[in-house]
């Protein structure tokens, strides 16, 4: 099935998404506007003549001077009916996009994985921060404007969480409740 | 009479610890024995491999994506490669692709080899390992006689391979080829009927095909499901469609039906090989004929001006892909991997982006073992097959 | 003769006895008997199994046991590419094992960055560790290992107890 043959499909399923069908030169592929982005997954997943039970990837691209900048792309494959199909939705710099964990379990950790390399957050997502990068780490590093070599020196220590006076007293009231025990 | 206190206790497993896969960590809380949640962290071997190779042209991008999943390198750039010829366009000579299978299956054999051995000895049978690193040593000679490198060979590159085979190459194979079945037939008496190993992996662990399928896990935890998919006989890619074998699916969907799943994957690797080597002549064709992309013989580059042309433009500034994005995947030893590659017309990628099996089976890891008992967490782990080198890119 | 028989002060020499000082013999024992501790990482910690399983035996050379715990280890093998969010782990093994503590490190990622110089990964270990003995390779072949764990051997002997 190619790009026209599944919007035909979708498009009485979910009523007034503007799909787009994109060029490739592998498998079918389909620009979805966010917000229809739900639906579509669960019309594709539930329809008997699609069946795309198993998303097996989500990634995004990072086209720095075109806007819209990102491009957050879906791989789903249907076993079923020996299908493939790539869903591509584009999004702002500061912009946002559903998240289809309610529809595929399997998206949870790339959607993070989305969040900790490009910054594009995903509106419903239980438990969305950094997967790869540690906790702290300020910046998406996948982004075109950010650095591929960076000089800074490891750190190894978390810093001490109290200060040494209050760390000295507690020692001396230690100290002292042993030994009027 | 007190009231005895039972609360859950809270322990940290790793990123250092000798029985996880490489650097994983764990925060399990427990009630008792029984695991009633665990929290998993990656990130601990984030290398970045996907920015670095944005910096990089197209044919150096090769031993950086055999880097990723360390255990079966040869999988990773095969991936990679077939992904770059989609969008160049090329079609390989029949004889690169018998040897793109060969090679991809004496990989899948070395990964299994890894897995069984640390698999065993995480549950306790420690001699395992040393037997099947043995076997391994075999194809890491077989590495070193293609390409000089035991470990990451390089040996793929976009347009063909990197050179012709050597001499003593059908021999090598075919030794091993001929020694590895009775190997295996050794390894099934050491565990099959083996009382404790039974009793620690059969009923435990267990993925329904809902489940996989819901969680992303293509490859053989789904298989070991009653999945039958697999990438070779779904999207068959490099000539896989003109072999003669089987794909191996059980029932159960525990620890016991993954292990018998790869072992007998293992015998029909083996076949797979020995079809192969009979097909590959010693000698002939070891790259398509592209020009932009192969560079031509040595000694026509010392005697002929567009030859030296040619040679120096492809390893000065390389060659130029179409725009566009593409997706091949293959059968790897952990599932479907591929890479997503995005290409803006120039010579070096504009994103290259890798699925990597072990980031799902990781993430679906709370799902397998929660309510069940701390030792079975180990054993999960192992048969899940996860490398971190995969997951974390 | 006077010279020839100094070292045996006066002892009879068939008595099977070896004169030496405490500080060798505490080398000697030192080197001779390196427990790694296990912190292999990526690719390099495959090489190491290789290089302690049967092929290229480590436990001819003294590296009898790999311990699952720093506290009961002398060395530690830093075997694949080290990154950021490791390196604080790392620092806390290294402090847990007890002194002397050597550390070799295995690999071009964990002695300079190898391939990758990036933001993830820690270029050079010895930024986080004091290292003794580099290895260099990617991964190094068992043969480089073991090499890499006689060098080491051979410091020990060198250096003061």
């Amino acid at each position: 099935m190619d790009s026209d043959a599944i919007i035909s499909a979708l498009a009485p399923l979910v009523p007034g998404a503007a799909y787009e069908a994109g060029t490739s030169v592998d498998f079918a592929t389909i620009y979805v506007p966010a917000d229809r982005l739900v639906d579509t997954g669960r019309a594709l997943r539930d329809t008997p003549s699609l069946r795309f039970t198993a998303l097996v990837e989500v990634t995004a691209t990072d086209y720095f001077p075109r806007d819209p900048r990102f491009e957050v792309v879906y791989h789903l494959l249907s076993i079923a009916h020996r299908l493939r199909l790539r869903l591509k939705v584009r999004t702002g710099a500061s912009g946002s996009v559903p998240t289809v964990q309610g529809v595929w379990p399997s998206a949870g950790w790339p959607e993070r994985e989305v969040w900790d390399m490009f910054g594009i957050g995903f509106d419903g997502h239980p438990d969305l921060r950094r997967l790869l990068m540690p906790e702290d780490w300020e910046g998406h590093p996948q982004r075109k404007d950010y650095p591929v070599q960076i000089r800074k020196p490891a750190q190894t220590y978390e810093p001490l969480e109290i200060s040494e006076e209050e760390f000295k007293a507690n020692l001396q009231r230690d100290r002292t409740r042993r030994m009027s025990q | 009479m007190a009231e005895l206190r039972t609360e859950t206790m809270t322990v940290n497993m790793g990123p250092q610890h000798p029985s996880t896969h490489g650097v994983l960590r764990l925060v399990l809380d427990l009630d008792g024995e029984v695991v009633r949640s665990l929290r998993p962290t990656v990130g601990y071997l984030h290398t970045g491999i996907e920015k670095t190779a944005e910096q990089k042209k197209w044919q150096q991008v090769v031993p950086l994506v055999e880097r990723m999943d360390y255990l079966a390198a040869q999988s990773n750039s095969l991936a990679y490669v077939l992904s770059v010829e989609k969008l160049l366009g090329l079609e390989m000579p029949r004889r690169v692709k018998d040897i793109r299978v060969l090679i991809a299956e004496l990989q899948r054999i070395a990964s299994h080899l890894i897995w069984l051995g640390t698999h065993a000895l995480e549950i306790g049978a420690v001699s395992m390992l040393f037997y099947a690193i043995r076997e391994r040593e075999l194809i890491m000679n077989i590495n070193e006689l293609v390409a000089g490198f035991r470990f990451f060979p390089s040996y793929f590159r976009v347009g063909g391979l990197r050179e012709d085979l050597p001499r003593g190459f059908h021999d090598a194979v075919t030794a091993f080829l001929d020694r590895f079945p009775g190997k295996i037939d050794e390894f099934e008496g050491l565990l099959d009927s083996n009382d404790i190993f039974m009793r620690r992996t059969q009923g435990v662990g267990i993925v329904s095909a809902e489940t996989a399928l819901a969680w992303g896990l293509v490859g053989p935890i789904a298989r070991a499901a009653g999945v039958d998919y697999d990438v070779r006989t779904y999207f068959p890619y490099s000539g896989y469609e003109t072999y003669d074998f089987v794909v191996p699916t059980a029932r159960e969907g525990d620890i016991y039906a993954r292990y018998r799943v790869r072992m007998r994957e293992l015998r029909e690797s083996v076949k797979i090989c020995r079809q192969a080597i009979q097909r590959i002549a010693p000698t002939g064709a070891w790259a398509c004929d592209d020009t932009r992309v192969v560079p031509p013989p040595k000694d026509k580059v010392y005697t002929e001006m567009e030859a030296l042309i040619q040679h120096f433009l492809i390893y000065s500034q390389g060659f130029t892909v179409p725009a566009g994005d593409t997706y091949v995947p293959v059968e790897g030893p952990r599932g479907e991997h591929g890479v997503y590659i995005v290409s803006d017309g120039t010579n070096r990628p504009w994103r290259i982006k890798m699925r990597a099996p072990s980031l799902f089976a990781i993430q679906a890891l709370p799902t397998i073992v929660e309510g069940g008992l701390i030792a079975d967490v180990v054993a999960a782990i192992g048969s899940t097959d996860v490398v971190m080198g995969d997951c974390d890119r | 003769m006077a010279g020839a028989d100094a070292h045996l002060h006066g002892l009879d020499p068939e008595l099977p006895l070896i004169t030496t000082t405490v500080e060798k013999i505490v080398q000697w024992a030192r080197r001779s008997a390196i427990w790694p501790a296990q912190f292999g990482l990526a690719c390099c910690a495959i090489e190491m199994m290789a290089t302690v399983a049967s092929r290229y035996d480590l436990a001819r050379f003294g590296a009898e046991v790999f311990r699952g715990s720093p506290r009961q280890s002398d060395l530690m093998i830093v075997a694949g590419r080290l990154s950021r969010k490791m390196a604080p782990a790392m620092r806390r093994v290294y402090d847990q094992m007890p002194e002397p503590k050597w550390v070799i490190s295995m690999g071009a990622c964990a002695s300079i960055g190898g391939v990758f110089d990036n933001y993830a990964i820690v270029q050079g270990v010895d930024q986080v560790v004091p290292v003794d003995v580099y290895v260099p390779g990617c991964p190094p072949r068992p043969e480089s290992l073991i090499f890499g764990i006689v060098q080491l051997q051979r410091k020990i002997a060198r250096s003061r107890a």
